[in-house]
């Protein structure tokens, strides 16, 4: 802008750092949730996200084999073996160099790689940095367990899927989210789709018809609009429950319809009159009935707006919670939704960050895809919908 | 019957019998009640013409009446009666609204509602303006505006989760998982907070969560507005000296005006409405309630649907200028 004025604004830099400080301010949280999903429960609870994606210094306790596995050389007792495959809670960091270790919980680095330890029970230990080892004594080696090691090691970033092989493949009833993910489903496309086609032929009629009563009805929808959805949440349920709907999807998806209806007569209606008269003049002219008129000519032409409803009412069908737990979801939790799931998870799984971070993640991946793949459908309903 | 099947068969149901219902009604319309030919066919095709808005309204009209206008009327009706144990109700005129008024969490919750009332908005509004602005003449100025506006397809539930993550705390001899308390003890704070447990201000933590999801609709929105800026304004103001900060406070934001009360009024319509973020993430706890969540916590735990009527009635009542406000403007500017 400043530029028309034949000099560069020193505000430039500044623009581009707080835009950037900002972006990173509003990405954050997400990027947190979303790689956490990909750690295990170890590395969530031991370090910060952020520093996932760098190696961390990390100390083990492994234990070597136990004393079966000795055997005798030239006259001592020896067990050999590598600390990171004798023991399950070492698996899979193989690559990770040992920095120090030790044998005791007081002094856990008291060794460099390679040094040799005065076992306490006689015998000594050698370590090396690869996590090769070797246990030597005179006297047979005792106890029904293996010596415990102090490893302390630069683990390198490391991510796993397990935990979207949890919630998604488990079939564990309070983890699993493939069930919450098709219900939600069957929750949202019939909630999608059959509203757009009703609110069609009322926005047409209110666009394009004439006849007594047609502002006070506009103005009845545009009423309607900020109604919240909290009064109809009981008087609905008793009518649900009365002529025998009750709790289930036919509910949900009528209540969805109902409560999506202002917005999309709305939106629609404002589109098409905006829609050129010419043209529907000459199709009336040409004798064309107001049904072909419509059919033919208005659902077409409007199918800019139809997607920013079938967006929006996705997107909020998708995301609902208060509309499925009042009129979906009964006392059996078969038809449970993912954001019902999530919350039961918040309630009994609040620590055990990797499954309510991927439980999480899985809800939220799919409005993402559709936020980035219609954006521009989004914000033109945005900029059409918001009462001017 | 699988879910899945039954909700094909509902789409095809719900679909085919709307496409049908208008298209048999039509042709019911023209060719059997009021046939266009014969003796009377001037008038027969006026009076179809008088009937047919109705038909495309139908549904869509019984539907909003169903849906939205009985429950405003049902509720209102609740909200002044009892219900006898064994079925029935009695009227007992504002006994609710008393009972109501009554109860510290009620008025907590009015309290929590006007902070967010004016906090969330403000907020919201200013960041998105602020955002909208500086994106507006920069080269990668879309990209952003895109990942600032991403919250927006986030729900609520997730949005909660996210925000838990943030907020979490460790005791202070292990390591911070929580961003929110790794950088206030990098700050130099001395232990790590539960954010969400210090009454008062736990509030403004949670109203974080919608000012993040929020933010986005406003700087569309109001990016938008400022585009439609006339540059000739803009251009007479830098000839006549106007330093940046002058063209954006003395001549944009005047002129976007109109836009930024919109936004504000909307973003204030969600905040009354505000649920799902409280009950995922504290439930009411630790001075937190909010209006929605109070009526929720009487409808369906504590099984008051006189007490938890009145309160939805209270939501209403806080929303009715606004709808009246839209409902003026948008006659208005049909005429």
């Amino acid at each position: 802008m400043d530029n028309i004025a034949g000099k560069k604004s020193s505000l430039t830099w500044a623009v581009h750092i707080s835009v950037a400080l900002l972006v990173l301010l509003w990405l954050l949280p997400t990027i947190g949730l979303f790689v956490s999903s990909f750690r295990t429960a170890d590395q969530i609870s031991s370090t910060g996200w952020w520093k996932a994606l760098f190696p961390t210094e990390q100390t083990l306790t492994l234990r070597t084999k136990t004393a079966e596995a000795q055997t005798q050389e030239n006259g001592v007792y020896v067990i050999e073996g590598n600390i990171y495959e004798d023991d399950p809670a070492g698996e899979g960091k193989g690559e990770a160099d040992i920095t120090s270790w030790g044998i005791s919980s007081r002094d856990v680095s008291a060794f460099a790689p390679g040094d040799t330890a005065e076992l306490r029970g006689g015998g000594t230990l050698t370590l090396e940095a690869s996590g090769a080892y070797r246990m030597e004594s005179v006297e047979e080696f005792s106890g029904s367990r293996g010596q415990r090691v102090f490893v302390t090691a630069e683990v390198p970033p490391e991510f796993t899927l397990e935990n979207y092989e949890t919630v998604l493949l488990s079939g564990n009833a309070t983890d699993s989210m493939a069930k919450a993910f098709f219900n939600t489903l069957t929750v949202t496309i019939p909630a999608t789709i059959i509203p757009i086609l009703i609110a069609a032929f009322a926005a047409y009629a209110l666009a394009w018809m004439d006849f007594p009563g047609r502002a006070l009805l506009i103005a009845f929808v545009v009423a309607l609009l900020v109604v919240p959805l909290q009064l109809a949440l009981i008087p609905l349920l008793k009518l649900h429950l009365g002529i025998g709907i009750g709790k289930g999807y036919l509910g949900v998806w009528l209540a969805h319809t109902g409560f999506g209806m202002p917005l999309a007569v709305y939106l629609l209606r404002n589109y098409m009159v905006g829609l050129p008269r010419d043209i529907i003049e000459n199709a009336r002219v040409d004798g064309a009935t107001e049904f072909q008129i419509f059919v033919r000519i208005i659902l077409p032409l409007s199918f800019p707006a139809l997607a920013s409803f079938a967006i929006f009412q996705f997107l909020w069908t998708w995301n609902d919670l208060l509309v499925a737990i009042v009129f979906l979801i009964d006392a059996t939790g078969d038809t449970t939704v993912m954001t019902r799931q999530i919350v039961e998870l918040l309630g009994t799984r609040g620590g055990n960050w990797e499954i309510l971070a991927t439980a999480a993640f899985v809800s939220i991946a799919v409005p993402l895809l559709v936020f980035f793949a219609m954006q521009k459908y989004l914000v033109r309903g945005l900029l059409a919908g918001s009462v001017k | 019957m699988h879910p899945a099947i039954q909700g094909l068969i509902t789409i095809v149901i719900g679909v085919g019998g709307c496409a049908g219902y208008f298209y048999f009604s039509n042709m019911l319309l023209d060719k059997v009640l009021f046939p266009a030919k014969g003796p009377n066919a001037g008038r027969n095709i006026k009076r179809a013409n008088m009937i047919r808005p109705w038909l495309f309204l139908f549904p869509a009209l019984f539907v909003l009446g169903l849906y939205l206008t009985y429950p405003v009327i049902e509720t209102l009706r609740l909200s002044l009666t009892d219900r006898v144990p064994g079925g029935g109700y009695t009227f007992v005129g504002l006994d609710n609204y008393a009972q109501m008024f009554g109860e510290p969490k009620f008025w907590e919750a009015m309290r929590n509602n006007m902070l967010w009332l004016v906090v969330v908005p403000a907020a919201a509004t200013g960041f998105g303006l602020l955002a909208a602005q500086l994106t507006d003449r920069i080269s990668w100025g879309n990209l952003a505006k895109s990942l600032i506006f991403m919250p927006m397809a986030i729900s609520f539930v997730g949005a909660a989760v996210i925000w838990k993550l943030v907020y979490d705390a460790r005791p202070i001899d292990q390591e911070q998982i929580g961003i929110l308390n790794a950088v206030y003890l990098a700050l130099g704070g001395a232990e790590p907070q539960q954010w969400l447990t210090i009454p008062f201000w736990n509030n403004f933590f949670l109203m974080a969560v919608l000012i993040w999801i929020q933010t986005g609709f406003a700087m569309v929105i109001l990016s938008a507005a400022l585009r439609g800026i006339p540059e000739e304004t803009v251009e007479a103001a830098i000839v006549d000296g106007a330093g940046p900060f002058q063209i954006f406070f003395k001549i944009k934001v005047p002129q976007i005006m109109g836009t930024i009360v919109v936004v504000w009024t909307t973003i204030t319509i969600i905040v009354l409405k505000i649920f799902d973020i409280v009950f995922a993430m504290t439930n009411g706890q630790w001075e937190t309630q909010v209006l929605a969540n109070y009526m929720y916590d009487k409808l369906f735990r504590a099984n008051d649907w006189g007490v938890g009527s009145a309160s939805a009635m209270v939501i209403m009542l806080l929303v009715t200028p606004i709808l009246v406000w839209n409902v003026y403007n948008a006659r208005k500017e049909m005429r």
